[in-house]
């Protein structure tokens, strides 16, 4: 099983981003199992979101403490502690970001993928809305996810002149990530 | 997606609010009265997308407040409609009276209750304290564990209710954050076949409805023998949902290919020596722990309780016969009595299920995690107990000391 855990801020979302990989997780035959922890719903306000990825069906319902994946979906994350807190060792990371590290974050970091998803989303959507770019980040940085079923899953959600510029996103952002390993 | 067959089912990935939406929305209510509230506004908001776009044929009526959506779904359930409403919570204490009324009229209403915790410290968690505080309602009461649960639930509530010999409203729980936000996977039958499981409430006598201008006595024999009797057949009434939901789900399973065991569902019970006790989306983890024992050769199993009300007495009885030891579960506190409220209630029968040490856990309160390892502790005091080592009576698992 893959367990992925999602940091970002109201509105960024990191919730539809992980609905969104377990909907393509499951367009590949598996099984997919995502969800938030907040109280109230808030903008700005920090998000934590769980996504559990597996050929069989996920029965597990709690929060996840010792990730594979941490997708950080909000920059200013970058260099929070409880973002890595409980990696597995050989762990990954898909980083919203401007800038690559300078120093590895955590020693169980192995690899990590960098993308400007703020920069790519304001330039194809118009604001800021990094998700599905760093859905794409994911694809390139796991190999997990064939980047078609993603661009499948995008139809559940979005429509007409949206889901083109939220393709395109997802495409930058599997083009455009800067995989490399501590 | 594809289905095995698309005139079938369509998968889909959906969270447990979608799935309660999608439920209500193919079983065809005829009114659909309805306030939101966190976690379970998207069920709403859901049902009225379903309106909007035609999927769903119903009178939609956004009240302005929970107590007046029970007075709207009850009205319009007596006068022989289909009906649908949703709550959590606050949602669920406000809409109280108006509960009572729509048992005491055994108008077959269906509602989902999201679980979360009650007010007086403002929780905007999950728990099960909502479900618990209305047990002695007069409602039937199921709880799911996972989002297809959740759906199938909903169709099962309608046969339950609806039936003729049943005739009493139907509350179905979930996890509130856990369930209503999880997205997973979830086969969403076609309105055909959701018709055909529901076509057996057709051939039933008719029920007795309530219309303007047609003057009819509901619910007003207040005192002496008219209530006494009023109250036994609705407890007589209660009693037939047992055996009603096992057959209901039974068929359920012949129809849909999923079956879950009626009012409890037995997870590796066969041989084992120590049994938990519990109910909701926490039952997934258990048995992912279950199993993990069972690789490491201690003989544990798990009884889900489907069924919350009526108590499925009868058979937890039959389950828990004999086995060394017995620890329930509960997301929900007892004000003023030893343990858990569902543990009491499991303490209720241990004359008759006989021998087994039984310990009382409260874990999951307030979106504290029912963790693995919080289930690894209790099976560790279970086996301690098994062995007749002294253990305490009852332990808050999800408080850290």
């Amino acid at each position: 099983m893959i367990e992925v855990r999602f940091h970002g801020r109201g509105g960024q979302g990191a919730v539809m981003a992980s609905r969104i990989m377990a909907n393509a997780f499951v367009r590949i035959g598996q099984y997919g199992a995502s969800f938030p922890m907040f109280g109230f719903e808030r903008r700005g306000a920090p998000v934590t979101a769980f996504g559990r990825f597996d050929a069989n069906p996920v029965r597990e319902k709690t929060q996840i403490y010792h990730p594979d994946i941490v997708v950080v979906l909000d920059p200013s994350q970058r260099f929070f502690e409880k973002v890595y807190s409980g990696l597995k060792s050989h762990a990954v990371l898909v980083l919203n970001a401007a800038l690559p590290f300078e120093t590895q974050p955590h020693e169980n970091l192995e690899t990590a993928g960098i993308v400007n998803a703020d920069q790519i989303s304001i330039e194809e959507v118009g604001r800021a809305l990094p998700n599905t770019c760093m859905l794409g980040a994911f694809a390139a940085t796991t190999g997990h996810l064939p980047l078609e079923s993603l661009e499948a899953a995008l139809e559940d959600y979005f429509q007409g002149s949206r889901l083109k510029a939220n393709v395109r996103c997802l495409r930058r952002g599997y083009e455009e990530a800067a995989v490399g390993h501590f | 997606m594809q289905a095995r067959s698309e005139q079938d089912a369509r998968i889909m990935v959906i969270t447990g609010n979608a799935a309660a939406a999608y439920g209500a929305m193919l079983c065809r209510p005829d009114v659909v009265a309805t306030y939101p509230i966190t976690p379970q506004t998207e069920v709403i908001e859901k049902l009225f997308e379903f309106a909007a776009s035609g999927e769903l044929d119903a009178e939609m009526v956004p009240v302005e407040g929970e107590n007046s959506a029970m007075n709207v779904v009850t009205a319009a359930s007596m006068a022989g409609g289909r009906v649908f409403t949703a709550t959590s919570s606050w949602g669920l204490a406000f809409m109280y009276d108006a509960m009572l009324a729509a048992s005491g009229t055994r108008a077959p209403v269906v509602m989902v209750n999201v679980n979360r915790e009650t007010p007086g410290i403002i929780a905007v968690s999950s728990g099960q304290q909502d479900m618990i505080s209305t047990r002695d309602s007069g409602w039937i009461q199921l709880v799911a564990e996972d989002c297809q649960e959740i759906l199938d639930q909903v169709l099962m509530a309608y046969r339950l209710a609806e039936d003729h010999d049943i005739q009493v409203p139907v509350m179905v729980n979930y996890d509130g954050f856990y369930l209503s936000y999880l997205a997973g996977k979830v086969e969403v039958p076609s309105k055909k076949r959701v018709s055909d499981f529901l076509a057996v409430l057709n051939e039933q006598p008719k029920r007795q409805i309530l219309l303007p201008g047609q003057p009819l006595g509901c619910g007003t024999h207040g005192i002496l023998q008219g209530f006494v009797e009023l109250r036994y057949k609705h407890v007589q009434a209660m009693e037939r949902a047992k055996a009603a939901f096992d057959a209901i789900d039974q068929e359920f399973a012949s129809q849909f290919g999923r079956g879950y065991g009626g009012q409890i569902e037995e997870y590796r019970t066969g041989d084992a020596d120590i049994v938990l006790v519990a109910s909701g989306s926490m039952c997934g983890t258990i048995k992912t722990v279950v199993d993990r024992k069972r690789e490491q050769g201690l003989p544990v199993g798990l009884v889900r309780l489907r069924m919350y009300r009526p108590f499925p007495s009868e058979k937890l009885t039959q389950v828990l016969k004999d086995r060394k030891a017995v620890g329930v579960v509960d997301r929900s506190v007892g004000f003023g009595i030893q343990g858990g409220p569902i543990y009491s209630e499991v303490c209720s029968l241990s004359a008759k299920f006989g021998g087994a040490s039984v310990l009382s856990f409260i874990d999951g309160l307030a979106n504290t995690d029912v963790t693995s390892d919080h289930v690894e502790q209790m099976l560790d005091l279970l086996s301690a107990a098994a062995r007749g080592e002294p253990c305490p009576q009852v332990t808050w698992v999800c408080m850290e000391e």
